[in-house]
Order: C-alpha cells, then structure tokens, then sequence
C-alpha cells in the first residue's frame, strides 16, 4: 500500500510541475494540429474527387497522357509518411528530452 | 501440456498429410502448381519452426499477449504493415486499379491516412496506459466488468466478421492459385492459424507477420519493377501505353471504360456522391485505429519511443506498397489483358475472376517459378493477416473477459494463457465453419463492416477515455453499444444487405456506408450518457483523469517500461 501512496505523491508532484504542464500543453497542440493538418489534405481531396473530378484530370504537360491526379494522389500518400516523420523527430528529440528533465526532477 | 503437445503434433501431421494429399491431384495439373506448393512447404515449414521455437519462449501472458514486449520499433513497424497489407488489399486493389484505373488510388489512399492520426493521438497513449488489449485503456479509470465486457464484444465483432471475409476470399484463392478444393483450403488456413497462436502466440504471429510482410514488399517490388521494366522505366511511355490498352482490350470492364469515354487517370465511378465519400473515408480513417489486432500490436514494444518509430515505418512500409499497386495495376493492363494466357475472352474476365491481375502480372514478368513465390506469398499473406485477427479475439476472450471481468483481475496466469489458448481453438473452429457456410455469398461488404463497427464501437470510447476528463463508465458503454447496433442496422437494412444478400426489393436504408452516422451517433451518446451521470463512481472516475494523463504523457508506471 505505501507503494500506492507513494507513486499517487509523485503523480502529485508531476502534475504540479510547470515542466509537465508545458510538455502536454506543447505536444498536445502539435499532435492535434498535424492531425487536423492529414484529416484536411484527405477531406480536401475527398471533396476534389467528389466535386471537381475532372480537375484531376488534367493533364501535367500538353501531350502528356499523365494526369495531375496521379502525382496529387501520390503525394497525398507521401505526405502522410511525411507527417509522421515530422511528428516522430520532434517527440524523439525535445518531447523525449523534456519527459526526462520531468522525470529527473520529480525523482 | 503434455496432452497440448499432442494435440498439436496430431495437427502438424494433420496439416502435412493434407498437403500431401493435396499437392498430388495438383502434381498432374500443371507445372505453375508444383513450384507454388514447393513454396509453401517451405513457407510452412519454416513457420512451424518458428512457432515450435516461440512456444518454448511462452512462458507468461506477457509472452502470449505482447511477445514479452521486447519487439523493436523496426520489427514492429513491419509486423503492423503485414497485420494491415492485407491478401484482398494486395490483390483487390492492384484488380481495381486494372479495371477502372484512378479510382483505385482513391480507394487506396482512404487506406492509408489513418496511420498518422494513430501515431499523432493514440500510439503513445495506448504503450502507456495498456497492457495486452485495448479495454486495458478504456479501464484504466472506469468501471472494469462493464467496459471490459462490451470493449471484447466490439473486438469479437470486429474479429469474426473480418475473419469470414478473410477464410472466403482464402478459399477462393486457394483454389485458383494452387488447385485445391475450398473446403481443404479453408481447412487448411484454420488449422495453420490455431497452431500459430494457440502455441506461439504473439512472438510466432509477430514473426510471421515480419516475414510475410518481406516477402509482400520485395514480391511486389519485383513485379512492379518487371512491368517498368518493359517501358524502360518512362513513365509516360507507361501510361500511354496503358491507355491505348484498354482501348484493345477484351475485357468487359475495359469495354465500359472505353464506352463511356471514361478518362482513366481521373475519378470514375467509385465516389458518387459526397455524403458516401466522406462516410466511406471515416470509416477508413478511424476504422483502422479501431481494428483490435492492430492495436495489440503497440503492447509489444518496449516503450513510447518505440511504439511511436514503429507507426513510422509501417506508414512507409504501407505508402510504399499503395504505390506498387497502382502501378501493378496498370502494368497488367499492358502486359496481362492482351495476353490469350490470361484472358479469358469469352467471359470477358481474366482467368480465375479479375482479382488474379497481379497474379497473372507476376507471372508475365518473372515466369513459373516468379508465379509460384507470389502464390505462395499471397498465402502466406492470408494465415499472416487470420492469425493475427484469431490472437486478438482470444485475448478479448481470456483478458478481458475471463481474466478481468470474471476473475476481478486475479485471474491465476497458467489458467488464462489455457483459457487463450482454448479461445483461438474456439475461433478458429468458428472461422472455418462460418468460411465455409459463406462460400457462394459475396463477402467484400463484411470487411466494410468490420470498419464501420471498429470506427464506431471501438474507437470512439477509446480516444474519449484518453482525451476527455468526464467520460464515465455509463457514457462509454452506453456509446459503444449505440455505434454498434446502429452500424449493424444500418448496414443489414442498406442495398449491400438487405437487396443483395436477402433479396429484397428497395434497401430500407439510403446509405451504403454507415460510419457517418453511426460514428456520430457513438460520440454523441457517450457524451449525452457521461454528462448526465451524477453517480459517485463517475466523480471517482473523473478525479482519477489527471493521474492517468501523467501515465500516458509520461509513460512513468507504464508496464513493461523498466529500464532492464
């Protein structure tokens, strides 16, 4: 039990640290945002499929048959991967350096 | 465990006499076939070793359940893209890029964009706060028994209907690709998958999930390479050569294409109207962070770092394996529709159905033996993807149900690896009979449905226990249990089922993909049920929010975290 006790008192501790509150804060804005970022690239090509299609059409250069919805598609799918590496960089570097300063200073 | 390892030595003889038996009427059929099933054996045998080798190393549930948590994030990376590419995803959407062009890379995009939104918003999340399955989360801080009981009803949803999907289109494919009857096929794929998982649980299915996943990737590179290859790897010589294809074609659905003026490398048929569109997108999106057997993937890393690399990779991994299919798509198109081999004329359809595009393209480019590694590839591919679906349905069953809502959590750890054990016998049995009373019904919606009921019984409690403070017990369960039935009524009461399946004249409901408003439906309810619980236990559970997002933020008290 004093285990229990002692873990809630170092939750206690963390949560109270200006250190924790400033990683969630941060993390919390930068995940929402590239997820808000993939859910507008998907929807706006969604809507360009469903609306405009012959937009996607059109070809990249006179007397190409290339359309410029194949390198959009692509990219689409390229940015995704883009994305997560993004995401990862950053929380393998300061979101990780700052969870370890947290950690340190609670101990 | 005496009588376990008779048993399972009864089925490893089991499985070989029935190769045997199987590869002897195939012997006399033809070349392609023996080259295919000498493959196998050896995909088979190896993976057997492996198994053998991962069941002496199964020692606790951590083992079962996680593979002992000592996956890496690259590992892990490769076992979710081989738990997500997918049989019909290999073979499905490279036939649909070969018959209507654009439409498959529409379709295989929606595929994708969910990966980053798990990584962005639940991977960590999920290594911090769970252990073997995703209930572990949604429990953290509510109620165990109802939570748990109606987050392993979601999984066994999600996981049998998936599995049907998954043993009919085996079956089929089996028998086109190596011969065999359907019912031995189905057979087979359920008794290769109990032994992975009753035996080797998650190290054997992780381990399988990496190789298949290899041999998927390098497969389809190969053949990809072939087809551009043959242009001398010009892009636009690739396409216009496409294109004038079609227009030669003798396949019906070239024909339409041709017909309808229809421009191939732009949108066709596929998105009719917007409302679907967006539907069929959630679906995807969410879906995917909803499918049980992928989210136990992240409890076998070692921590956050590693769990958040491992959506990293598989998002490439996966992007990677869209790409090939598109232009293994069109590749076929110039190397397969015009070839007499494949086609057959009459039917206006490829040999075996439209689904053998890459197959056939595999073959054109790389010969018998080419042809033989990608049929045993796309088998190997199928017992990856149901091993993975049958661990995940028997760990809902011993860890959620048995050993937390049953047993309150003390359940004794030998007594729930055999209650796992015997669950992955039970849903294997299951898989094959239903396999086989659904062989002449069109099953691709079931897939669909999986989706929608992962995107709206699973999901939404899921990210809701994470991220909002005043989700109470009743809110979650009340929430899943709405997105499940209404995701169930709609879809048996739209076209796919309630016209093409039962035979009724209208559908009595307009839309063909639910998630929508089931999805919509599940978060309004959660949120309507856990703001009006003024009970003492929604209070507890609420304080209990900032103890749990100091886990999950920092991952301190996060099991299997120590530093050892």
């Amino acid at each position: 039990m004093s285990n229990d006790a002692a873990e809630r008192q170092l939750i206690e501790r963390i949560h109270n640290n200006p250190k924790y509150q400033d990683l969630v804060a941060k993390r919390s804005k930068f995940s929402w945002s590239l997820s808000i970022t993939m859910f507008l690239i998907y929807y706006a090509f969604i809507l360009i499929v469903a609306f405009v299609p012959k937009f996607l059409g059109i070809k990249i250069a006179a007397g190409s048959v290339i359309s410029i919805g194949i390198p959009i598609g692509v990219g689409v799918i390229v940015s995704a991967f883009i994305l997560t590496g993004i995401y990862v960089r950053r929380a393998n570097s300061e979101f990780d350096e700052m969870n370890r300063q947290i950690k340190e200073e609670t101990k | 465990m005496k009588q376990l390892t008779a048993l399972a030595s009864a089925l490893v003889a089991g499985t070989w006499t029935t190769l045997l038996w199987a590869a002897e009427p195939a012997k006399a059929e033809s070349k392609m076939n023996m080259t295919a099933i000498i493959m196998f054996f050896i995909f088979v045998a190896v993976t057997l070793g492996i198994t053998y080798w991962a069941a002496a190393r199964t020692k606790s549930t951590k083992d079962f359940y996680a593979a002992g948590g000592g996956i890496t994030g690259f590992q892990n990376g490769l076992a979710i893209a081989g738990d997500y590419m997918s049989a019909a995803s290999f073979l499905g959407i490279s036939s649909m890029v070969f018959a209507k062009g654009y439409d498959g890379l529409i379709y295989s995009i929606g595929w994708l964009v969910g990966w980053p939104i798990i990584l962005f918003l639940m991977a960590e999340q999920l290594r911090n706060l769970g252990r073997y399955t995703f209930a572990d989360i949604v429990s953290f801080r509510l109620a165990r028994v109802p939570v748990r009981t109606m987050s392993a009803i979601g999984t066994i949803c999600t996981v049998i209907l998936y599995l049907i999907a998954q043993m009919v289109g085996a079956g089929q494919l089996i028998r086109t690709l190596f011969g065999l009857p359907y019912e031995v096929a189905v057979v087979l794929v359920g008794v290769l998958m109990i032994l992975y998982v009753a035996f080797g649980g998650m190290i054997a299915t992780t381990w399988v999930q990496i190789i298949k996943a290899v041999l998927l990737l390098s497969g389809a590179t190969f053949i990809a390479l072939g087809a551009l290859n043959h242009v001398g790897f010009n892009m636009e010589q690739f396409f216009s050569m496409a294109q004038e294809g079609i227009k030669t074609s003798a396949l019906a659905d070239h024909k339409k294409i041709v017909a309808t003026n229809q421009d191939i490398f732009a949108p066709g048929a596929l998105i009719s109207d917007p409302l679907s569109a967006i539907s069929l997108g959630l679906a995807l999106m969410f879906g995917t962070a909803g499918l049980p057997h992928i989210l136990m993937r992240f409890f076998t890393v070692a921590n956050a770092k590693e769990a958040r690399k491992s959506v990293f990779y598989a998002t490439g991994f996966i992007g990677y394996f869209y790409i090939l299919t598109f232009i293994i798509g069109f590749g076929a198109v110039l190397l397969v529709s015009h070839n007499p081999q494949y086609v057959d004329a009459v039917k206006g359809t490829l040999n075996g159905g439209n689904n053998m595009a890459a197959i056939h393209l595999a073959h054109a480019t790389g010969g018998d033996l080419f042809l033989g590694f990608i049929s045993a590839v796309a088998f190997a591919t199928i017992l990856a993807v149901v091993s993975g679906l049958t661990l995940a349905g028997a760990s809902a069953v011993s860890h959620d149900l048995y050993a937390s809502a049953i047993c309150g959590g003390n359940a004794d750890e030998k007594k729930e690896m055999r209650i796992s054990k015997m669950a992955a016998l039970v849903i294997g049995v299951i898989a094959i009979f239903l396999g086989i009373q659904f062989e002449k019904q069109n099953v691709a919606f079931l897939v669909g449905l999986a989706f929608a009921i992962a995107a709206s019984a699973n999901f939404p409690i899921l990210i809701l226990s994470v991220y909002w403070r005043n989700l109470s017990t009743r809110g979650a369960v009340m929430g899943s249990a709405m997105g499940l039935i209404a995701t169930i009524t709609m879809v048996v009461l739209s076209k796919t089922v309630w016209v093409d399946v039962l035979g009724n004249k209208a559908p009595l409901f307009p839309y063909k993909d639910p998630a929508i408003f089931s999805m919509t439906l599940a978060f309004v309810g959660s949120w309507i049920f856990s703001k009006l619980d003024f009970s003492d236990r929604a209070k507890a559970e609420r304080s209990l929010y900032d103890a749990q997002n100091v886990r999950c933020e920092t991952g301190i008290g996060a099991s299997g975290a120590s530093a050892h």
